[in-house]
């Protein structure tokens, strides 16, 4: 039996409005409203509404056998709360068809992880509360921010409980292995471990529409051929992309819809393959071996490692500064001023100010609301500067 | 390949970037292995540039047969344009010079003329009187700069012609005409650039008329290729971008330099003039005096706009923190680099603007305006539209407060000026060369 495990991320940031050296002290909001709510009304539009539609009609036309995740982040849900609660609704009555599992992560869709254990736990809570309040759901996978992931990770999240743990299949990482078994990560004793095959992912991430593309245009009979000849060497294919691959990376225009109404029907023509979830990959395999892994991995450009958020400078100094923080916001106990503390730890601030021109340059590019990674870190130190003159007593008992 | 090129001026004896850029292209050319004869007006001393032979206009003896030709010459100028008047032309022409030094130089000529005419009637020939600045009697100039061209066309063996600005556009039409050789036309900047919207008419009509009749024609940006296409109706077919680079030989790099102002230095560096946004720095050093007052914000160089600059500073009480230095060269412009945190290019309208390199060139962070033609090829700039001083107020302070984005700034910028080579525009003159000899 072959597992066709599909997870999907949903994740929306708030993106800081232009907010100069002379808002300082002037101006606590520092969200672009109309800017946020534009994009993810369009991204509703062109995405989750007509790809949630889809997933739907396939669930219900192959009477359970298709099967798929989500991880939601705690800003696209509020996001969806605020500008878009059909679209919200739809994600639910996906929910409930009973075909679909939720991932948890950290609410904000943060890097804490790297700074601080103890603000990683609360936003994992956190964003476990928002799925049982939300969805009626606790989940039972774990994947962290961008699949950032190493054995500490691992460890940590086993500790909290979860039974499985996603990540990227990185060449580095597997050396000879292959992304296709389940495995159990090398601290621990029961969490298991599922692997991103990258390429497989990223010919629909990625490659769907690029007429240079050898196998430009991709039929669904073709990919299944492709997905079928893993048969009989491996257990799962982990199939881990951007929801937004539906519709917003890849155009309605290229056929990704229709590609993916097709597909299901070509993988399940073949007796020993079958759509699951990660939790259900986990419950039907068992580990094959022990995967190491020491340094951190990601599944964000071509080191995927964590230079896309952590990788200059800017960030470096960035990201201490919003973390230094820490013990001044939670002891203010204001939860206004906690949660906006959070909202700036959203990873997507890091990797605005990313340098790595040359190479991966144009897809930060694609993905950036500023027109240089200068700019993004002088709008957010200007921020973070506001920010910081809030947490003095008192300004904060004022408030209250 | 033979390479015979027009330009205004070549250094040492320079008065803006033409030169420069000029000195950094023929000499990566010449590493390309052409040969190349550049033609500036006047040259006082002897040539000892070792990469190409320079020659001066006024070395040249002006035979009768090319005296026919400035006859010739005059007529199609007037034909162009029906309306120059080759005697009156006044000041707004001239780019990069200041009133002082223009009144100097009139000065100067109005002494020579008798002894100049006496001179020229006692020798075998007749010497031209090439003055190679610019000023009030700069069309008359170009008109009889463009005649001796045709002489020299016919002396100098050549495979190419390359003109650098309008000021040789109609010099090279006339060696074409002699020589039947390609012609390029390579435009460093425009009077759009240089006006503002107060565009002399017989200079714009020149620049046309010399791009319609070049086989190629070369800007220094998309930038201002877009001004030529737009302003000019030039097809973009016929119109190739080449970015300038930076000449490091003008700017050793002394590591133990001792920086003598404690406090921040915010640098402008440039012609006070219209073209430069200097307006726009005064207004921005307002702002971000008014949010710390340990900075200082330098001025330097000269042109029109220098005495409202100086009074708008007075006005708003702001000359304890606002320098001006007047024109500053060589070991000065590397003293005031190297004194600044932050260097600052405000132009309205840029062709290029090689000066933001030479700032990164001792590590100073640059702030550069988004209508710059340098803007398209610096990545490790901050870039604002001149317009919005609020903006740029923010981004200075933003450089003087955080460190990290400093450092980041100055290396990447110190990669970026290493892929910036002359080399590298070179070989993309040497294919419009290639291709215009093929044709």
């Amino acid at each position: 039996m072959v597992h066709v495990c599909f997870y999907f991320q949903v994740h929306q940031p708030n993106r800081l409005k232009k907010y100069s050296f002379f808002h300082i002290g002037r101006d606590h909001f520092y969200e672009d409203d109309n800017k946020n709510r534009s994009i993810l009304q369009r991204v509703a539009e062109r995405c989750y509404l007509p790809a949630n539609q889809l997933m739907r009609d396939l669930i219900e036309r192959h009477q359970g056998a298709f099967r798929i995740a989500f991880s939601l982040t705690g800003t696209v849900v509020e996001q969806l709360k605020k500008f878009s609660p059909i679209t919200l609704d739809s994600f639910k009555a996906l929910v409930d068809t009973g075909c679909v599992e939720l991932l948890d992560e950290t609410y904000n869709h943060s890097l804490a992880f790297l700074f601080s254990r103890e603000e990683f736990r609360e936003q994992v809570a956190a964003h476990r509360a928002l799925m049982r309040r939300e969805f009626g759901i606790t989940p039972t996978t774990f994947r962290n921010t961008e699949l950032i992931y190493n054995n500490d990770l691992a460890l940590e999240v086993e500790k909290m409980g979860y039974q499985v743990i996603l990540a990227e299949g990185a060449d580095r990482i597997m050396d000879w292995r292959s992304p296709n078994y389940c495995y159990q990560p090398q601290p621990c004793t029961e969490l298991k471990l599922l692997l991103k095959n990258y390429k497989l992912s990223d010919d629909l991430a990625f490659r769907f529409s690029n007429r240079n593309w050898e196998s430009y245009p991709l039929s669904p009979e073709k990919y299944a051929s492709w997905l079928h000849a893993v048969s009989g060497a491996g257990e799962t294919i982990n199939l881990f992309m951007d929801y937004e691959t539906f519709g917003e990376h890849q155009w309605r225009e290229s056929g990704i819809f229709d590609f993916m109404a097709q597909l299901p029907e070509q993988v399940l023509r073949h007796p020993d393959f079958r759509f699951s979830t990660p939790a259900e990959v986990a419950a039907a395999t068992s580990p094959t071996a022990r995967l190491d892994v020491p340094d951190f991995v990601s599944w964000a450009d071509q080191e995927r490692d964590l230079t896309a958020w952590k990788g200059n400078h800017l960030q470096n100094d960035a990201l201490e500064a919003v973390y230094q923080m820490q013990s001044d916001v939670m002891a203010t106990g204001n939860e206004e001023l906690i949660h906006t503390w959070r909202s700036l730890q959203t990873s997507d601030h890091f990797y605005y100010m990313c340098t790595k021109w040359f190479s991966d340059g144009d897809v930060h590019k694609y993905f950036n609301p500023y027109s240089s990674p200068y700019d993004a870190y002088i709008n957010y130190q200007n921020v973070l500067a506001d920010f910081e003159s809030q947490l003095l007593p008192q300004s904060h008992t004022q408030k209250k | 390949m033979k390479i015979l090129m027009y330009g205004w001026e070549f250094p040492p004896h320079i008065s803006g970037g033409l030169g420069v850029a000029c000195f950094g292209l023929t000499r990566a050319l010449a590493d390309k292995g052409h040969q190349i004869t550049f033609v500036v007006p006047r040259l006082e001393s002897p040539d000892n540039t070792p990469h190409l032979d320079l020659v001066g206009v006024n070395q040249f003896p002006l035979n009768p047969a090319s005296d026919e030709q400035a006859h010739f010459i005059s007529r199609q100028i007037e034909a162009l344009s029906g309306t120059i008047d080759t005697e009156t032309i006044s000041s707004p022409l001239s780019p990069y010079l200041t009133k002082e030094q223009y009144l100097l130089e009139l000065q100067r000529l109005e002494a020579r003329r008798d002894e100049i005419r006496a001179q020229q009637e006692d020798e075998n020939g007749f010497m031209l009187d090439m003055s190679g600045d610019y000023g009030p009697n700069l069309m008359t100039e170009i008109m009889r700069y463009a005649s001796v061209a045709g002489s020299i066309a016919s002396r100098v063996p050549h495979d190419i012609i390359h003109a650098h600005d309008w000021l040789t556009m109609l010099a090279g039409i006339e060696a074409r005409n002699i020589s039947g050789a390609p012609l390029v036309v390579h435009v460093h900047a425009t009077e759009f650039d240089r006006s503002g919207v107060q565009v002399n008419q017989a200079i714009y009509d020149i620049e046309r008329h010399g791009m319609e009749q070049a086989d190629q024609v070369i800007a220094v940006s998309h930038y201002t290729k877009e001004t030529l296409v737009r302003h000019y109706g030039i097809s973009p077919d016929k119109i190739a971008v080449v970015h300038n680079a930076v000449t490091r030989e003008f700017a050793p790099h002394a590591t133990d330099y001792q920086r003598q102002t404690r406090e921040k230095v915010v640098l402008f560096l440039g012609r006070i003039t219209f073209q430069k946004g200097p307006d726009y720095f005064v207004e921005a050093a307002a702002r971000v005096l008014a949010a710390r007052d340990d900075v200082r914000f330098v001025m330097a160089g000269s042109g029109d706009m220098a005495p409202r600059m100086i009074e708008r500073i007075a006005e708003l009480k702001l000359g304890r923190k606002f320098h001006f230095t007047g024109f500053l060269r060589g070991s000065e412009v590397e003293k005031i680099f190297r004194e600044s945190d932050v260097y600052v290019m405000p132009s309205v309208s840029e062709p290029f603007g090689i000066s933001p390199l030479e700032a990164m060139h001792y590590d100073v962070p640059v702030i550069i305006s988004k209508t710059s033609g340098v803007a398209e090829v610096l990545h490790s700039a901050l870039k604002v539209d001149f317009w919005d001083v609020d903006e740029l107020a923010s981004k200075i302070l933003a450089v003087l407060s955080h460190e990290p984005l400093r450092r980041e700034m100055i290396e990447h910028g110190a990669e970026e000026l290493k892929a910036l080579q002359w080399s590298t525009a070179a070989i993309q003159v040497t294919d419009v060369y290639a291709a215009l000899k093929n044709r």
